[in-house]
């Protein structure tokens, strides 16, 4: 949905089973407002729209829709909504909403993205509802409007008097909702901006039952699943003779070249399956990592490229040079990891299921599962239940609907829980890619030629064509090969940008130093190129850009030659927002030492500070720490590592100081979940050349011999 | 199958299971106590750690027919309204993103300060290197047991 749909809004109401008002917002249809009052209403819950409700006693109740993944978004929504409503914190209440694709759109976690498409909304959600408790407190008071403000949780007239709105709700829900309402200004924010707890931190941390391996139902079975070992294999035949013996085991069902070990206790069918006589055979060639070597070699010289921008003539650019800088960088296959391994709970009765679990994309699962039951989506409810990490995984669908065929077919409740070899070895990788550059430098340094070639296995387009340098060169080529393996992959952590950010930010500081240019220096000038006459179309703002870099060389003190540090920089454009950073090295007894990351953002207005911090720190780990180890291979399409022994995470003692700055701009909020990664990777790279003079070509960089100290 | 007597969070408990079972799945499975993850299955990440007679262990790697006798003490028994001082120094910092990870890693913390009340930054390190936070909270967590290892001094 774009910016430009969402600013011809409406109200629209619809009706739900707990009773009272509800309002939708819509910004698809045309419909027009009908109020509609139910007589069942809840006896404590006046809802006054899709996102809140005040009970009589005060307490708001706020509904927050998007799937809760870590990102903060289950604290964000309602910091949004309670800003506009002006209520007072200590008196909201947070619930997940379930999957409602009637009241709520894009129920997702991805792209960074939830807060930029529900920014307006939210505001107006809370916004109307104000302006329906001021117009109940003037009718009692008989007074106008205009007379009244609010203030925490009150309605406040110019004489004093007040009226909570808890004691306004019945009256107010009652009104019909403005059209039009004014929202705050943005100085005038007092929640946002503000650092608020995350607001399931006591739940989490007195250890309640929250997330989706959590989860509990009456009569519920466990079951845990052998899917196939390899990448291009398939089942032939079991036998469960034995483990239908075991203990707790109620039921072995083989579905989808899967076979399920269905018991009473996770623990038991865990056991049960290593009982089961499997027999695989090859579907298609087996890949291992060698033949990914050949596989992006031939891609990278073949003439079978995808060209996604043309701008000039590169080759020409090229013949011309004063110099010609070439150069090739690589990412392997990575899998997510995320501490809570895939679950989900299904239970099919018949003519309808219920689901519950960590789902990032649970409208996705929603649909798939009806076609695949021959179910209506509205006989399919998903409840969302807290996840324990995905970074990508969780927006695949996989892991819910085998729980929900596994229910279809043994007909009980059942919870699917892999364990973290299953979840590593189970597919859904980051893509592996090679990249080829190419650049040409005129004898003052500047870039007159870029070219770029992506080679990925199943990244489809590997490149990100408008983003920068694009726009700031005049010869510039952009071009792709995919390859198609049996290895499954998906989304991982700001898609694409996680490895291409690396690559071409560690290739521009190679450009830069071959004209003899300051890195930072060198892209400031090709942003003020790109602002002051782009080449074609550009997705990015070239001053934000550059004031993202500026802040970050200002608080990092670039070039102000601190002794025995040595800096490397990288910028990247990503998911709406801006992110600096530079990392910091010094070599202790003879060994390079990371000391620290400075990361300046530009994600727009920061809803919660606390969260942001989080998400800024959380991301520089994430890409530091897989940049220096993530690595899956294989051999006869088989994972090499399954469990953390054999694929290292990044650990407490390893992570340097990070200091994070935000750009003040007052513009629209965008997202922070993704967009700090992207840069991390190809900072450190060039602050390891910058300590070593050694340039890494490849990730995981502690193979080519880099450590942290 | 057998029975267990299990001392946990100064509560009895009785599990009728296989003595090999792990303490981590009797907790989650049979004892509705869930506050304990499971993360690896093989001690390498430590979202499973409980303690045991006071010491910080990896319940998914203990049968529980080696625990029927000792005292256990679970996130839960830290204290079900999160009032610990580790509980509340992670809420005060704020510490947690997805929060799977958490319990493990306030146990393991929990364990350090009831041993050493004043625990230097290389004390907390070598406590809290065998926990994973996939999320990269670790700054948060540093400061969070700094946090409350002044809380428990009062």
């Amino acid at each position: 949905m774009s910016n430009i749909q969402s600013r011809r809004d409406f109200l629209k109401s619809t009706a739900t089973a707990g009773g009272g008002l509800v309002l939708g917002f819509s910004w698809l249809t045309t419909e027009a407002f009908q109020p509609k009052v139910l007589n069942n209403t809840a006896a404590d819950l006046i809802n006054f729209n899709a996102y809140l409700a005040i009970s009589p006693s005060g307490i708001v109740t706020i509904y927050s829709p998007n799937p809760e993944i870590g990102q903060g978004i289950k604290t964000a929504f309602p910091i949004i909504v309670a800003e506009e409503l002006d209520a007072d914190w200590e008196k909201v209440k947070v619930e997940q909403s379930p999957l409602d694709t009637k009241k709520f759109e894009r129920q997702l976690t991805g792209g960074s993205g939830a807060i930029r498409h529900s920014w307006e909304r939210l505001r107006k959600a809370g916004a109307t509802a104000r302006a329906m408790l001021i117009e109940a407190a003037a009718k009692q008071w008989s007074v106008p409007v205009s007379e009244c403000s609010t203030s925490k949780g009150f309605v406040v007239h110019n004489s004093g008097k007040k009226l909570s709105y808890g004691e306004l709700a019945t009256a107010a829900a009652q009104i019909a909702p403005p059209k039009d309402v004014k929202l705050k200004a943005t100085k005038d924010f007092t929640l946002i901006g503000s650092s608020v707890k995350g607001v399931d931190n006591k739940d989490i941390l007195s250890g309640k039952r929250l997330f989706g391996i959590d989860y509990k139902a009456p009569g519920m079975l466990h079951a845990s699943i052998q899917r196939p070992p390899a990448f291009g294999l398939k089942l032939k035949s079991f036998d469960a003779t034995e483990a239908k013996k075991m203990p707790g085991i109620t039921d072995v069902v083989s579905f989808a070249n899967k076979v399920a070990v269905v018991g009473k206790t996770t623990w038991e069918v865990m056991q049960a399956r290593k009982a089961v006589k499997i027999e695989w055979e090859k579907e298609r060639d087996l890949e291992s990592s060698a033949d990914h070597d050949r596989i992006f070699k031939e891609m990278l010289n073949s003439n079978t490229a995808t060209v996604q921008r043309k701008d000039g003539d590169v080759e020409a650019a090229f013949k011309n040079a004063y110099k010609v800088i070439e150069a090739e960088y690589q990412c392997p296959f990575l899998p997510h990891s995320p501490m809570e391994p895939m679950n989900f709970f299904a239970h099919f009765k018949g003519d309808s299921i219920e689901l519950a679990g960590p789902s990032q994309t649970p409208q996705a699962a929603q649909g798939q599962i009806a076609k695949m039951l021959n179910l209506a989506p509205d006989k399919v409810t998903i409840e969302l239940t807290r996840m324990g990490g995905g970074f990508g995984r969780r927006l695949n669908t996989d892991y819910a609907l085998e729980a929900a065929e596994l229910s279809s077919i043994i007909k009980a409740p059942v919870k699917v829980t892999w364990s973290r070899e299953d979840d590593m070895t189970g597919g859904i990788y980051r893509p592996a890619v090679r990249y080829r550059f190419k650049a040409s430098i005129d004898k003052a340094g500047n870039m007159t030629g870029y070219m770029l070639h992506g080679a990925s296995i199943n990244a489809g387009n590997s490149t990100r064509q408008d983003n920068f340098p694009a726009g700031a060169v005049e010869n510039l080529l952009i071009q792709s090969n995919d390859y198609k393996s049996p290895i499954t992959t998906g989304p991982w952590r700001a898609p694409i940008t996680n490895f291409l950010a690396y690559a071409e930010q560690a290739f521009l500081d190679e450009v830069a130093m071959a004209g003899g240019k300051d890195p930072i220096q060198f892209r400031l000038e090709l942003l003020d190129k790109a602002q002051q006459s782009p080449v074609g179309k550009i997705t990015y703002e070239p001053n934000r850009f550059r004031e993202v870099t500026k802040l970050v060389a200002e608080k990092a003190g670039w070039n102000k030659k601190k002794k025995g540090v040595f800096q490397g920089f990288s910028v990247y454009f990503s998911h709406a927002s801006y992110v600096a950073q530079i990392a910091e090295m010094a070599v202790v007894k003879g060994k390079p030492v990371l000391k620290k990351v400075y990361a300046a953002v530009d994600c727009g207005i920061v809803i919660n500070e606390s969260s942001a911090r989080n998400q800024i720190f959380g991301a520089v780990v994430d890409g530091l720490g897989h940049a220096m180890y993530g690595n899956i291979t294989f051999k006869e399409g088989t994972p090499q590592q399954d469990n953390f022994n054999k694929y290292r995470l990044i650990r407490y003692n390893e992570v340097p100081e990070i200091e994070a700055h935000f750009v003040n701009n007052g513009i629209d909020p965008t997202g922070l979940g993704e967009p700090a990664l992207p840069p991390t990777g190809g900072a450190i790279a060039n602050a390891i050349f910058k300590t070593t003079g050694k340039r890494l070509y490849n990730q995981p960089f502690s193979e080519q011999g880099a450590t942290l100290g | 199958m057998a029975l267990f007597n299990l001392k946990i969070n100064g509560k009895s408990y009785k599990a009728d299971v296989d003595g090999n079972t792990p303490l981590l799945w009797v907790l989650r499975d049979h004892l509705d106590l869930v506050g304990t993850k499971y993360g690896c299955g093989i001690a390498m990440c430590g979202a499973c750690t409980v303690h045991i007679n006071g010491e910080a262990t990896r319940s998914r790697v203990m049968p529980v027919s080696t625990v029927a006798n000792a005292t256990i003490t679970t996130v839960e028994g830290l204290s079900e309204t999160a009032e610990h001082p580790v509980q509340q120094a992670w809420n005060e910092v704020d510490v947690p993103q997805c929060g799977y990870c958490q319990a493990g890693q306030m146990m393991t913390a929990a364990a350090l300060l009831s041993k050493n009340a004043n625990p230097s930054d290389k004390d907390i390190e070598e406590a809290m290197v065998g926990n994973i936070c996939r999320c990269g909270t670790y700054h948060r967590i540093h400061d969070a047991v700094k946090l409350a290892a002044a809380k428990m001094k009062k």
